[in-house]
């Protein structure tokens, strides 16, 4: 499993960093979407990997992290889908006034001068 | 005491509301606020000379051991005196100064301002502090430099004066903070406990240098003097009080205040001492050959000053008590002068010495007190400005240096004497006697009565001090000269008549050559055409400092066009290339070794996944430009994905999130994907290179950072993980939050202040993506309908309802999934409550519910059409969003009435009828405010762009029915 997810959190990261230098507003956000995957994979797995493990509390069982998932890293992703949902939506937006002031989609405003 | 030190600034900010041209209304509340401030510190005096330290503390920054600290001891109390009691007199004069097209409630508040930081400067306890007011009155100075703000001389005046003063202040605080090191103390008691300490230590030049940078800018001393007479661009009232008694004596005043300290050095001497002497001769030679009465001023003021610097860099207790002397005496008839001034400028249109003449006969009672003042300041006995002038020339006799300097000192000092002597005469004699003047803009004449009681009584002082000088000065200049000494006083005495010594003869010498030279050069001095003085016109501190000005200005710009792009690429770039680079170095500096942790094995499954992920993702990439929906498709996968491994690895509650968000965001995108430009096929062949090079070059890098994350997770992943405080959350969560799913009570307990500033995040971006789009025009070639929308040729036979007009959308062709969708809002209503519910103990929350809910909303939207939803429901989502917020805060406000720390959980358990037991934490009404604020703002979002299409049609129909015909 290990190996699966660090590698997938590189390929995440690989697309997500190659969108985000390229000069299309659409291509940056989509890449800016693929990285805030790679970065809450990241997050969430670095935690621990439990399978089966319980994310309720249950009384009598002991509070460690062999029976529990983590809590921590979980609530901190949770957060941070939100706020990459917002943020994308507002990238997005500005992206359409963007589009509306200057009639194209190069991130610079205009298109590349030679 | 620090009532007292707050009046002022509060005065200041009532003055700004009071209407703007009443003048009296302001004057008379000014004048209120200062004599607030005189009387209660003139009460303190018994105290004072008693050598009492009046003091009094509050707590600012206890991690730093800064307090504020209010102290007052005989020259601090002095010097607040004369900070006050000159600020009132000033208010009284202005009053009738401003014309009454001035702003009046400007200048009193920026007056009442001043005073309070000048205040604020003498009376602190703490250098750091200090500090901190005295950069206030370099901001309040500058403020009140420019009042004309019409005027280009005074924009560039105050400009220059703050630039001076306030990088002088900058210095100042670094001094302040080095001796605070050196000390371990920023207390002004225990700094001026440790002068023997602190002249030892091997960072004193250093601390000196700085402090006196801070003091010698602010004094207006020699090389820093350039400002002063440009500062002249002022009201007068402004000159009068900042440029006499406060805010260039703040300079001399910090010199004074640290004296104990920092002097007895021969740093100090021939620093301070050579600054001050050269300050005091070049200010006096330039004041002969000013033609602006203000100018004249000015350089006098400079020179007085550096007189005062050069007393204090002596090192005799003696010279540092003439110092203080000299500080009020100064004040006194420099203030009255520069009234004078503004009288006759006031009265006769003009300051230029060369077209008055003769005011005496216009003028007599201005003219005799100008005329007393300008003796006081030329150093005539029965003055006061005779007695300190007479006590410098003993000092200069009697100070032990080099052979050289004993001769030199008490020359060059009668020298300057001389120097007054001219420029007094030249204020006294040339403006107010001779011919009547030929050409004055207005027929000079006396003022009103008020204007000229400010001015009568600085010159009573003035006389009172010269004639009986231990009746009227001698115990406060005692009260106030003792502090600075460090305790004990020197012997001296204050009397007019000391017998026929050598200073008597340096001031009959002063005299008499100020007269010849007077009598001899007066008429040319009035002919001559330039301002400046021989000798010294090439060298001119302002040329300096607007070349410096314009050097750094350009320099900047230089380094911005070679070191910044306007481009995003090549920073996106360097952005990554420095992170990548920090991540290689740490790599480095701590070895990525791969841990001993009990690895999970794999699931043929869970690989096979996350094969169509990366696939996705990598196709994602390969697509986006050409092939946005396909893009945007292949990100879904990714993110459903996503979802699937927080289910696999036991975390419900983002699985759901996930799911939702994607839902969401997905519909986002669509949204938008309408209003994008078509993709540029074509690009700039001369560019073709660069972007060849470019794209392989971000692939490198794109790879770099995909590896180098890969074994930086795999790392962690592999290594056992050290000491978490996670099981505590999980101990805590149902005995302290009263929930059982940790992640939930969390978000609404433990970290529900996180929780708050998230969605006041949500909230904000909703309102700034509607204010975005209220403006956006889209551009012409999306407005029209999609071709899809006009398959169906008008009139044609269909089951479809048949199009009425061109340009009409087909309309109702999905009328059956309307219906479908229509019923699920009340079942996805019911989900989101129960999702909500159950939140504090299973699955779920006021996020998850809270997007259940906008998205059956948006379904609404999708399939029935922005008009059909408007006309049948009212949404406000500024309103959920507003409401959301307000419960949220108040939740965690009620925590805090109740007396709870900030957003403290409560749990009721409630049993309701049929229901049965209900479990109810405070909690459940903060999520409530989550539920409501994601509802809102997820609208708010999608309705906001859903709002375009309604517009750009609304805006193109006229058109469209006669353009487009299928």
């Amino acid at each position: 499993m290990e190996i699966v997810i660090s590698v997938s959190i590189g390929v995440l990261a690989s697309a997500g960093v190659w969108l985000v230098l390229r000069p299309r507003t659409f291509q940056v956000l989509i890449g800016l979407s693929l990285l805030s995957y790679a970065v809450n994979l990241f997050i969430f797995t670095v935690g621990s990997l439990a399978i089966a493990a319980e994310p309720i509390v249950k009384p009598g069982l002991a509070a460690n992290l062999t029976n529990y998932s983590d809590p921590l890293p979980q609530s901190l992703v949770l957060t941070a889908i939100v706020i990459g949902f917002a943020t994308t939506a507002l990238f997005l937006v500005v992206l359409l006034a963007l589009r509306g002031l200057s009639g194209g989609d190069h991130v610079d405003g205009q298109e590349e001068q030679p | 005491m620090l009532l007292i030190l707050s009046l002022p600034f509060v005065g200041s900010l009532i003055a700004a509301l009071l209407p703007t041209r009443a003048r009296n209304l302001e004057s008379v509340w000014a004048a209120a606020v200062a004599l607030a401030v005189v009387l209660p510190l003139a009460m303190l005096y018994p105290q004072i000379a008693a050598g009492e330290v009046v003091s009094e503390r509050l707590s600012w920054l206890p991690s730093l051991g800064i307090d504020i600290v209010v102290r007052l001891d005989g020259f601090a109390w002095m010097f607040a005196m004369l900070v006050s009691g000159m600020g009132l007199l000033v208010v009284v004069y202005a009053r009738y100064y401003l014309s009454p097209d001035d702003p009046a409630a400007r200048f009193y508040s920026l007056l009442l301002g001043f005073m309070g930081a000048m205040l604020g400067v003498v009376v602190s306890g703490n250098l750091v502090q200090l500090v901190l007011f005295w950069e206030l009155t370099s901001v309040f100075s500058f403020l009140l430099i420019g009042y004309w703000t019409h005027r280009k001389d005074a924009r560039r005046g105050a400009r220059m004066a703050f630039t001076v003063t306030a990088t002088g202040g900058l210095a100042l605080l670094a001094g302040v903070l080095l001796l605070g090191h050196i000390v371990g103390s920023y207390e002004v008691d225990v700094v001026l406990k440790a002068g023997d300490l602190v002249r030892a230590h091997p960072l004193y030049p250093l601390t000196l240098g700085l402090v006196l940078l801070g003091a010698l800018t602010k004094s207006a001393q020699f090389p820093f003097h350039f400002w002063l007479p440009h500062a002249m661009a002022a009201p007068t009232p402004v000159s009068a009080y900042l440029h006499s008694a406060t805010m260039v004596k703040a300079g001399v005043f910090l010199l004074a205040r640290l004296w104990p300290v920092l002097s007895g050095t021969d740093e100090w001497f021939w620093i301070v001492g050579g600054v001050g002497l050269v300050t005091l001769l070049l200010g006096a030679y330039a004041a002969m050959f000013q033609n602006d009465l203000k100018g004249l001023l000015a350089y006098s003021t400079i020179s007085h000053l550096g007189l005062i610097t050069l007393l204090l860099g002596l090192n005799s207790p003696l010279a540092a008590v003439a110092a203080v002397f000299h500080m009020m005496n100064h004040a006194t008839f420099k203030a009255s002068l520069f009234m004078s001034v503004g009288i006759i400028d006031h009265e006769s249109g003009t300051r230029d010495m060369r077209r008055l003449d003769g005011l005496f006969r216009y003028m007599p009672i201005t003219g005799t007190l100008a005329i007393v003042a300008c003796a006081a300041m030329a150093g005539v006995p029965l003055l006061n400005g005779f007695l300190s002038k007479e006590m410098f020339f003993a000092e200069t006799v009697f100070v032990s240096a080099s052979p050289l300097f004993e001769f030199v000192l008490p020359a060059a000092a009668t020298v300057a004497g001389v120097f007054a002597v001219v420029y007094s005469l030249r204020f006294g004699h040339d403006v107010f006697f001779g011919p009547p003047p030929t050409d004055c803009p207005r027929q000079p004449h006396e003022p009103v009565h008020w204007m000229r009681v400010p001015v009568e009584l600085l010159v009573l002082a003035c006389v009172l001090v010269g004639t009986l000088p231990a009746w009227s000065i001698g115990p406060v200049l005692a009260v106030a000269a003792q502090p600075v000494v460090g305790g004990t006083l020197p012997a001296y005495s204050l009397a007019v008549w000391h017998g026929f010594t050598t200073p008597f003869v340096m001031s009959l010498v002063a005299m008499g050559g100020g007269a010849l030279i007077y009598l001899l050069f007066a008429k040319r001095f009035k002919q001559r055409r330039g301002s400046g003085a021989p000798l010294l016109q090439h060298v001119d501190g302002k040329q300096l400092f607007h070349s410096a000005l314009a050097f750094f200005t350009g320099l900047a710009r230089w380094l911005l066009r070679r070191l910044s792009t306007k481009r995003l690429q090549p920073q996106v770039f360097a952005m990554l290339v420095t992170a990548g680079l920090a991540g290689v170095a740490s790599a480095l500096i701590v070895p990525l070794t791969w841990g001993d942790r009990t690895r999970v094995p794999a699931t043929p499954e869970f690989v096979l996944i996350w094969i169509v992920a990366c696939a996705c993702a990598i196709g994602a990439a390969w697509q986006s430009k050409f092939h946005r929906l396909a893009a945007l498709t292949m990100l879904s996968v990714v993110g459903l994905v996503l979802c699937i491994t927080f289910a696999w690895f036991s975390a419900p509650d983002l699985a759901l999130t996930q799911l939702a968000v994607e839902v969401v965001t997905t519909i986002l995108f669509l949204l938008g994907l309408r209003w994008m430009p078509k993709p540029v096929t074509q690009s700039d062949p001369r560019t073709a290179v660069r972007v060849w090079w470019r794209r392989r070059r971000d692939v490198v890098l794109a790879v770099s950072i995909g590896v180098g994350l890969s074994a930086l997770s795999y790392a962690l992943l592999t290594r056992n993980a050290p000491l978490s405080i996670s099981p505590f959350f999980i101990d805590k969560a149902l005995s302290e939050g009263g929930g059982s799913n940790v992640v939930n009570v969390m978000l609404v307990d433990f970290r529900a202040f996180d929780t708050l500033g998230e969605i006041t995040v949500l909230g904000i971006v909703g309102i700034t993506v509607y204010a975005l789009l209220r403006r956006f025009r889209p551009p012409l070639e999306v407005i029209e309908q999609p071709a899809q929308q006009h398959v169906v040729p008008l009139g044609a036979v269909s089951d479809l309802q048949p199009r009425q007009q061109a340009g009409d959308a087909a309309q109702r062709y999905l009328d059956v999934p309307a219906v479908l969708v229509r019923l699920l809002l009340p079942i996805a209503g019911v989900f989101a409550f129960h999702l909500f519910m159950r939140g504090h103990n299973q699955p779920g929350g006021g996020f998850v519910a809270g997007l259940v809910v906008a998205i059956a909303f948006t379904a609404q939207y999708m399939v029935s059409g922005t008009r059909w939803v408007e006309g049948r429901m009212r949404l406000v989502p500024p309103r959920w969003i507003a409401v959301g917020l307000l419960l949220a805060l108040a939740t965690g406000l009620g925590s805090m009435v109740l007396g709870f720390p900030f957003l403290t959980t409560h749990t009721a358990h409630v049993s309701w009828p049929l229901v049965g037991a209900v479990h109810l934490p405070s909690a459940t009404l903060f999520d409530l405010g989550v539920f409501a604020v994601v509802v809102g703002s997820t609208l708010l979002l999608l309705t906001a762009i859903s709002h375009q299409s309604l517009r750009a049609r609304r805006r193109s129909a006229p058109t469209a029915n006669e353009v487009k015909v299928p």
